[in-house]
């Protein structure tokens, strides 16, 4: 397929795997909200939101002060903000148009009545209760789109670059939410275990559809380092790092046949990491920096992906 | 509700005012039947389901300049053109005829040049911007430079059609043609038992047979794609349509590439050699190192490759000469010099104001005639002196005369009018008709074309770009329906319980048929 073509399917798919994750955070953001106590302000509940789409200097140049309805409002519909849901769901839209031709008439309308629907929203004040049927629309719609894309796409290198965009985006907001939430949360050497404790985690579980898993898993209360395990090492949580790996691997291996490219080896040291690591030596060595290292790599992943594959200069 | 004006030629000739089904002309009847017991409101409601279903589909195109995804549609109408099999057999017999000599005149010009030593076209169409030497001896495959054709025709009355112009550039409006059948096969599929329609939708399956079989490279699998501006371009839609029906490529000049007298494309597996470029985007812009240096749509080197028969393009290069406005006026003598035949479609008169009499009857008379540029397209740059207001006229004046060989002028046309849906009901508005002409062993065309409306009250203007919507149009099957139609349409009534008994008995051999047809809409 035509290198072009792959990258505008990549690009698609992380798109909306991006708006979702975006919304995900939102919305465990603003339920939160509603949780008396569960922070010290207003600010403070929401500085992490602008902390995971990894933007807090662009907002501060442009909004100044951090609060609810100003942060919402960035990180859904600002027309400025290139890692808005609306620029989103509009870039997925835009690759998707590009290409349309290269994905079936169902994937394709899927993703244009994302586009027509998303009108309704636009204006609408996302501030009050419009913000969870805001959040719950998005996730719906890229539930659809990976279900369309897998109902009906052939089992072909246009399928795997969708796929692959889907987890390497995927990846990446999973390690990012973690990341900020475990700092935010465990600020020394504090007791855990208490109420707003408990709100705060079971979000977090919440916001990657977690939650039932956990209890499922321990049925046991919610303790901070079982949900850096499951999101990180657990392969049969459909969102953990592992997980995403365990998809991002066979394509890549499968896409580059006997090409011997960067990037496949890459996704194997990732791969093997996750696979063969140990929750007790990445806490010796610290979360925090085993996530920062897990987003510089698979950031340069991505790049390699980009490089192999998808820039015009490919081939 | 408004009654027709009785000046123009009307398809269906409906008389809403006085409901008198007995003028309807036969081919309409049993539509007219169907009509009469459709409200008003439920068309509105079919129109609007329509527009709904195109915009999903996305069957829009972008408008320049304009920001924030503004997308539009161009209008459907949902009141259908319908056209006998007498009269597209002559229809289509005339614009085969047409490309036919345009192709040998191409050739020809491009070549030995006979046409200008016989004295027939002037040597200053040499000097035209559109004629390219740089295809001077320059052999094509199978001498086919207009692949694709688009002939627009005009009606002015039951047996007077004209050819308006040629277009054999880069042609655009078959999508609309097949979407407008789809779509009006999903609001009214009744309406498909009534009548026997031609089907059209094989039309990509015949251009995809034609362009693999011009490819010159040795290859038995000929890689055909189909290179488009992108998709902001305002025909995007319609090269993304193409090229999934035909089951190809859609490229952009940047996914192509020239090495060693070849073209290939980036792929994620490496570079892959193209043999056929179905191309839609105009010379001008197709190779920077030839023509417009600035072309950022184009491949550098292609036109070289092309020359060698590295690659094949289509349409050709330089097929503008041959539908250039200035170059119109002389397809009927072509018609007779290659084809030693008489043109079976005419020409619109056509006043050529490099002409000293020419200029001067068109300058005495520019309220009553249109007045085009030669090398325009697309209705601008045009006059209709019947609708100018004086203001405009005298404008226009100053342009011809400073330029008078840039211009050319035909009476104004009464074009016939077809009953669209429109805010007040259904009132006349004008029609053309663009069938799309596919050369390539043989010269053919699908029974079916482009029939563009012009929405607003009273114009003759049916460019997309200036407002215009489509319709889709029927060609009837030849056969038992047709038969009974030649007759008087005295015994309407009659007639039309005949067809319907006739259609009856038919009525499984036809289900069939639009089973066939029928496809899922989106």
């Amino acid at each position: 397929m035509l290198s072009r073509t792959a990258d505008h399917l990549y690009w698609m798919a992380r798109y909306i795997e991006r708006a979702e994750n975006m919304a995900r955070v939102l919305e465990v953001t603003y339920s939160m909200s509603l949780v008396p106590n569960a922070a010290q302000s207003e600010a403070a509940l929401w500085l992490p939101a602008l902390e995971i789409a990894g933007n807090v200097d662009q907002y501060e140049e442009e909004y100044g002060n951090v609060d609810a309805a100003k942060v919402i409002h960035y990180l859904s519909m600002d027309v400025n903000n290139p890692s808005s849901i609306y620029n989103a769901l509009r870039n997925a839209r835009e690759n998707a148009r590009a290409v349309r031709v290269d994905m079936t008439s169902e994937t394709w309308e899927n993703i244009n009545a994302l586009w027509i629907e998303f009108d309704q929203f636009r204006g609408a004040d996302l501030t009050k209760a419009g913000l969870p049927e805001f959040c719950d629309w998005v996730k719906a719609r890229s539930h659809l789109f990976r279900g369309v894309c897998f109902g009906t796409m052939l089992r072909d290198d246009a399928f795997s670059f969708v796929r692959l965009g889907t987890f390497i985006e995927r990846a990446d907001n999973t390690a990012r939410l973690l990341d900020v939430k475990y700092h935010l949360l465990l600020p020394d050497e504090e007791e855990v275990g208490g109420a707003v404790d408990y709100y705060e985690w079971s979000a977090v579980l919440r916001s990657v559809s977690a939650f039932q898993a956990y209890q499922k898993i321990f049925s046991d209360s919610i303790v901070p380092w079982r949900v850096a395990e499951l999101l990180v090492l657990r392969r049969d949580m459909p969102r953990s790092l592992h997980a995403c790996l365990d998809e991002i691997t066979p394509i890549l291996e499968q896409l580059a046949g006997r090409r011997q490219v960067e990037c496949r080896r890459l996704a194997g040291e990732l791969h093997a990491k996750l696979r063969y690591g140990k929750m007790q030596d990445i806490f010796q060595r610290g979360l925090h920096e085993f996530l920062s290292d897990f987003i510089d790599s698979n950031n340069l992943l991505g790049a390699e992906i980009q490089r192999a594959f998808l820039s015009i200069n490919a081939s | 509700m408004q009654k027709s004006t009785q000046s123009f030629f009307d398809e269906m000739q409906l008389d809403v005012v006085d409901l008198d089904e007995s003028r309807v002309r036969q081919i309409y009847s049993a539509y007219q039947n169907w009509l009469k017991d459709i409200p008003l409101h439920q068309l509105e409601s079919k129109r609007q389901e329509a527009e709904l279903l195109f915009r999903r589909v996305g069957i829009t195109f972008n408008v320049y300049g304009e920001e924030d995804g503004a997308e539009r549609l161009i209008p459907f109408d949902v009141i259908p053109r319908i056209i006998s099999a007498n009269e597209w057999e002559k229809l289509s017999a005339g614009a085969i005829q047409r490309v036919k000599a345009l192709n040998m005149f191409l050739h020809d010009i491009y070549h030995q040049q006979d046409i200008i030593q016989a004295g027939i076209i002037p040597s200053s169409i040499l000097a035209n911007s559109q004629y390219r030497p740089e295809m001077v001896g320059v052999d094509v495959p199978q001498q086919i430079y207009a692949h694709v054709a688009g002939i627009d025709l005009v009606r002015t009355s039951e047996s007077q059609f004209y050819v308006l112009e040629d277009n054999l550039r880069t042609p655009s409006g078959v999508s609309y043609m097949l979407e407008d059948r789809k779509m009006m096969m999903r609001l009214f599929p009744d309406l498909f038992r009534r009548y026997s329609v031609a089907p059209v939708d094989h039309y990509p399956q015949v251009l995809l047979k034609n362009l693999r079989a011009v490819a010159q490279t040795s290859n038995s699998e000929p890689t055909v794609v189909l290179l488009s501006p992108g998709a902001y371009n305002s025909a995007y839609f319609e090269h993304a349509f193409l090229a999934q029906q035909m089951g190809i490529e859609l490229v952009e000049g940047t996914d192509l590439f020239v090495r060693n007298n070849a073209v290939y494309m980036r792929t994620t597996q490496g570079p892959q050699r193209v043999d056929v470029i179905y191309r839609r985007i105009d010379d001008d812009y197709i190779d920077p190192l030839v023509f417009n240096p600035n072309s950022m749509l184009g491949v550098p080197g292609l036109l070289s490759v092309y020359r060698n028969g590295g690659v094949t393009l289509a349409n050709a290069v330089g097929t503008g000469v041959a539908d250039d406005k200035a170059t119109y006026i002389y397809v009927p003598e072509m018609i007779k010099f290659y084809l030693n035949e008489e043109p079976l479609l005419e020409n619109v008169p056509t006043y050529e104001l490099s002409k000293e009499e020419d200029l001067k009857y068109t300058l005495a008379h520019l309220h009553e005639l249109v007045v085009k540029e030669v090398q325009g397209s697309g209705g601008y740059g045009m006059l209709v002196g019947p609708a100018a207001t004086k203001k405009e006229i005298e404008e226009f004046r100053l342009r011809i005369v400073s330029k008078p060989a840039n211009y050319i002028a035909q009476p104004t046309l009464a074009l016939s009018t077809c009953p669209t849906l429109v805010e007040a009901g259904i009132a006349p508005r004008h029609v053309d008709l663009r069938p799309f002409v596919l050369s390539g062993k043989t010269v053919t065309l699908v029974p079916g074309a482009l029939c563009r409306v012009a929405l607003k009250e009273g114009s003759l203007v049916v460019n997309s770009s200036q407002g215009g919507g489509t319709k889709d149009t029927w060609v009837l099957e030849a056969g038992e329906l047709e038969k009974t139609q030649l007759s008087e349409n005295s015994c309407e009534t009659k007639q039309v319980t005949t067809i319907k008994t006739e259609i009856k008995t038919k009525q499984k051999a036809k289900q069939k048929t639009i089973e066939n047809i029928v496809e899922p809409a989106c």
